[in-house]
């Protein structure tokens, strides 16, 4: 239901849609009871000449039972959305599964500065390779990405991978994605950072581990400054 | 002067009309800055929709409009319409005016007191219009102005804009502490004999279960924004990392107020409902003791939520899940509030009368804005949701309906005891199906651009690829026409209030043959509102009664003695 997301393009994107549709699903129906109700009730109860309406101030708990019975019921829905609601956040936020590739990506004024271990797979030596705006995965590989903030807030947003994050100056925040489908979505930054705040756009772009290498050794043996 | 010589001269035009102790007129005066802030925030909002449907064109009245521009809107735009106009209007002119009349009392427990808060409320106003024409502009680092973007001027632009908004808001703080205090304490202290807590209409338990709320949460923001303020001007470090600070400190100290903050503004709304329903049902409130229990389980709740702004923010992972379950939780004492509403109309005799009608619609569409905050209380579905506009829908689903329509309902049903005038009726419900009408044509579609991942606060959508789509662009024009058609309707509510106030049909003291003390007065009430001070021998929702003829039975009435009828 209400099925407007973009196609999706990772891993967990699945499980994230189906508790999407489920509390759509919960949240619609409940929603559309009690407009129906209340229709009904003023429609039902209008005012007609000669008729009086009933004394019923709901003072004993068995009168009250017609609020309390149906909030009763709400309460269990609720506890049943916390119960199939944690294992996704944990699944997206919580667990750290081992991974094929890692990347640092750095929000800044106003752009996405984007490190690469380089061929010796370490970062912070001199092999590491750098982009801004352009981040490039391998399809179908466990990402670990490291997420930082150089100035002010940001917060990393891929609709298609079901993945927002805020990047916080001073905290070096873990997370990870593994991409699905292969092309080219837009990074977005989804917390407000200043003056060109609507300008801040990177490029994902998940491509096959062969085109991912090369892409890699070509920016390896490119010379870089300093 | 003696106080003999006092009451022998007819007091001042200055203290009658401006610095007026006397409750209504303080009433009136936060409702009159409430309303001309509206305007400016309505106003604000047709530039910024204006903006959306066409980016870069310039907006009739105003120009091009730069991205600082844009940033700045949209901040003042929410920072007016929370605090410089929800506050003012749902608290302060609403508890001005009907506490004392509701409870019986001649004025507030500190006349002063209120008078001093209406002027500190009056400079914060002052304060924040000043803030547009500083150098570098307004503050534009979003309503919340979270550092460290608003922490120093290299990251924010001007230099002004974000000391004078904090400056602003530790004022009107400072004014609404001193009308919560107010509240509470002529609430219960000035009674009219008679009248136990229990028989204090829910309006007044609404009101002050708001200022208890307010008074708990509002230190913490206070703290957290001299701190802010302490970071701007004398280079202090709380925020920023590279002194040893954390931003997220401030997201914490700001949240643990703003959440309860919500229930601050919503809970005078369904106050304002509680008192409709029943004389236009003419049936007592639906569980009046379950209400106000359900009243403060909720005030307790808000106070354990706030993280839920916070899923991704940068806080610990684990953290979310209790938030979430909190926060879902809460859905249970708001559901016993609204469905007691709902079921208060079960087997009236149902007037659809304009404050009927706005008392309606408030319930109706707050309904959307309910279950939609399950969407974002879950913490898994905010990680998508979070910061798009689904949230800017969800909001304005939350609060138009006790901001606008409740105070739309308050006037149309209060403004014959404030002004001793009627508005006109037939104007009223034109009125309020163009507001339902384009509330929804604005709101609805922007929850579908947050299913479309359409991330808010930017000022040119079409930069983004995903969001240069025919869909999105229509979506877009769709909610700027809503706008500006709900914004133009707002004429007929003025025009109706400026027609009515000179030429209305003049109201008797009590045109709905309500039940509660404001109706046993004059319209408008004098100096000390009461004849003669009202004995309260019932509670305020005793209509159609069993073994009386009249479908009514006002608080006050004494019972007659061995009456059989």
């Amino acid at each position: 239901m209400l099925n407007w997301l973009p196609e999706a393009a990772s891993s967990y994107a699945g499980d994230f849609d189906r508790l999407l549709s489920t509390i759509n699903w919960i949240t619609g129906v409940w929603f559309l009871l009690a407009e129906a109700v209340l229709i009904y009730l003023v429609i039902r109860y209008r005012r007609r000449p000669g008729r009086r309406a009933a004394y019923l101030p709901a003072n004993s708990l068995r009168s009250m039972s017609f609020v309390l019975v149906p909030c009763a019921v709400i309460l269990g829905f609720d506890l049943l959305l916390d119960g199939v609601s944690a294992p996704v956040w944990d699944e997206i936020k919580l667990q750290l599964p081992p991974h094929d590739e890692q990347v640092r990506i750095q929000g800044e004024q106003w752009a996405w500065r984007i490190t690469y271990p380089g061929p010796d797979g370490q970062f912070d030596t001199a092999d590491d390779i750098e982009t801004v705006n352009d981040l490039r995965v391998p399809n179908d590989k466990v990402i670990l990405f490291e997420l930082t903030a150089k100035d002010v807030l940001h917060s990393l947003w891929i609709p298609e991978l079901r993945l927002k994050q805020d990047a916080v100056p001073g905290r070096t925040i873990r997370g990870w994605f593994r991409p699905t489908r292969e092309g080219e979505f837009e990074v977005i930054c989804a917390e407000i950072c200043g003056f060109a705040h609507s300008m801040m756009k990177g490029s994902l772009r998940i491509e096959s581990a062969r085109e991912y290498e090369r892409w890699l050794a070509s920016k390896a043996a490119e010379p870089r400054r300093g | 002067m003696t106080t003999a010589a006092a009451h022998a001269h007819p007091e001042s035009f200055l203290r009658t009309y401006v610095f007026s102790t006397d409750h209504k007129t303080i009433a009136k005066q936060y409702l009159v800055t409430g309303i001309f802030m509206g305007i400016v925030g309505g106003l604000l909002s047709y530039v910024i929709r204006m903006q959306l449907a066409n980016p870069g064109q310039s907006i009739p009245g105003y120009g091009v409009i730069g991205p600082q521009q844009y940033n700045a809107l949209v901040t003042m735009h929410g920072t007016i319409m929370i605090f410089w106009v929800a506050m003012p209007i749902l608290l302060a002119a609403l508890a001005n005016f009907l506490i004392p009349l509701m409870i019986g009392a001649k004025d507030m427990a500190f006349p002063r007191l209120n008078m001093m808060s209406f002027w500190v409320f009056f400079l914060s106003t002052v304060v924040l219009l000043v803030s547009f024409f500083v150098p570098g502009g307004a503050a534009a680092g979003g309503w919340t102005s979270y550092p460290p973007l608003s922490g120093t001027a290299a990251y924010s632009g001007g230099q002004w804009g974000v000391t004078l908004w904090l400056l602003a808001v530790a004022l009107e703080f400072v004014a609404f502490l001193m009308g919560g205090i107010n509240f509470i304490t002529t609430a219960i202290n000035l009674r009219a004999p008679g009248m136990r807590l229990f028989d204090m209409p829910l309006m007044v338990w609404m009101q002050v279960a708001a200022a208890v709320i307010f008074l708990f949460s509002v230190g913490p923001l206070i703290a957290g924004a001299l701190l802010l303020l302490l970071d701007r001007l004398a280079g202090t470090g709380f925020y920023a990392p590279a002194a040893g600070g954390d931003p997220i400190l401030f997201q914490h100290l700001f949240w643990f107020f703003g959440h309860p903050e919500v229930y601050v503004i919503l809970l005078p709304g369904f106050g304002v409902i509680a008192e409709i329903l029943p004389v236009f049902s003419r049936k007592p409130i639906f569980g009046y003791r379950m209400i106000v229990y359900a009243t403060i389980i909720t005030g307790i709740l808000s106070f354990i939520v706030w993280a839920h702004h916070q899923f991704i923010a940068g806080i610990d992972p684990r953290l979310a899940t209790p938030f979430s379950i909190t926060t879902i939780l809460i859905s249970v004492p708001v559901a016993v509030i609204l469905f007691s509403f709902i079921a208060t109309l079960y087997r009236g005799s149902i007037e659809l009368a304009s404050p009927m009608l706005f008392a309606l619609g408030t319930l109706a569409v707050f309904l959307l804005g309910g279950v939609t905050g399950i969407h974002l209380g879950v913490a898994a579905t905010d990680i998508y949701f979070h910061d798009t506009y689904f949230v800017v829908a969800h909001f304005h689903y939350t609060l138009i309906p006790p901001v606008a329509f409740g105070f739309f309902a308050a006037s149309y049903f209060w403004f014959p005891k404030m002004f001793g005038r009627m508005l006109n009726e037939r104007l009223a419900h034109v009125h309020f199906w163009l507001t339902f009408v384009f509330m929804n044509l604005t709101f609805l579609p922007q929850f579908k651009l947050g299913f479309m991942g359409h991330q808010r606060r930017i000022v040119t959508p079409t930069f983004f690829e995903a969001l240069r789509t025919p869909e999105v662009e229509q979506l877009q024009s769709m909610a700027t026409v809503g706008a500006v058609c709900l914004l133009l309707s707002q004429i007929l509510f003025f025009a109706n209030v400026a027609w009515s106030l000179r030429r209305g049909e003049k109201a008797a003291p009590n045109p709905w043959r309500a039940n509660t003390l404001e109706w046993t007065t004059p319209s408008p009430p004098g100096h000390g509102n009461f004849d003669t001070a009202p004995v309260v021998y019932r509670g305020p929702y005793e209509y159609s009664p069993p073994g009386r003829s009249e479908d009514w039975f006002p608080q006050n009435l004494a019972p007659e003695k061995g009456a059989g009828s």
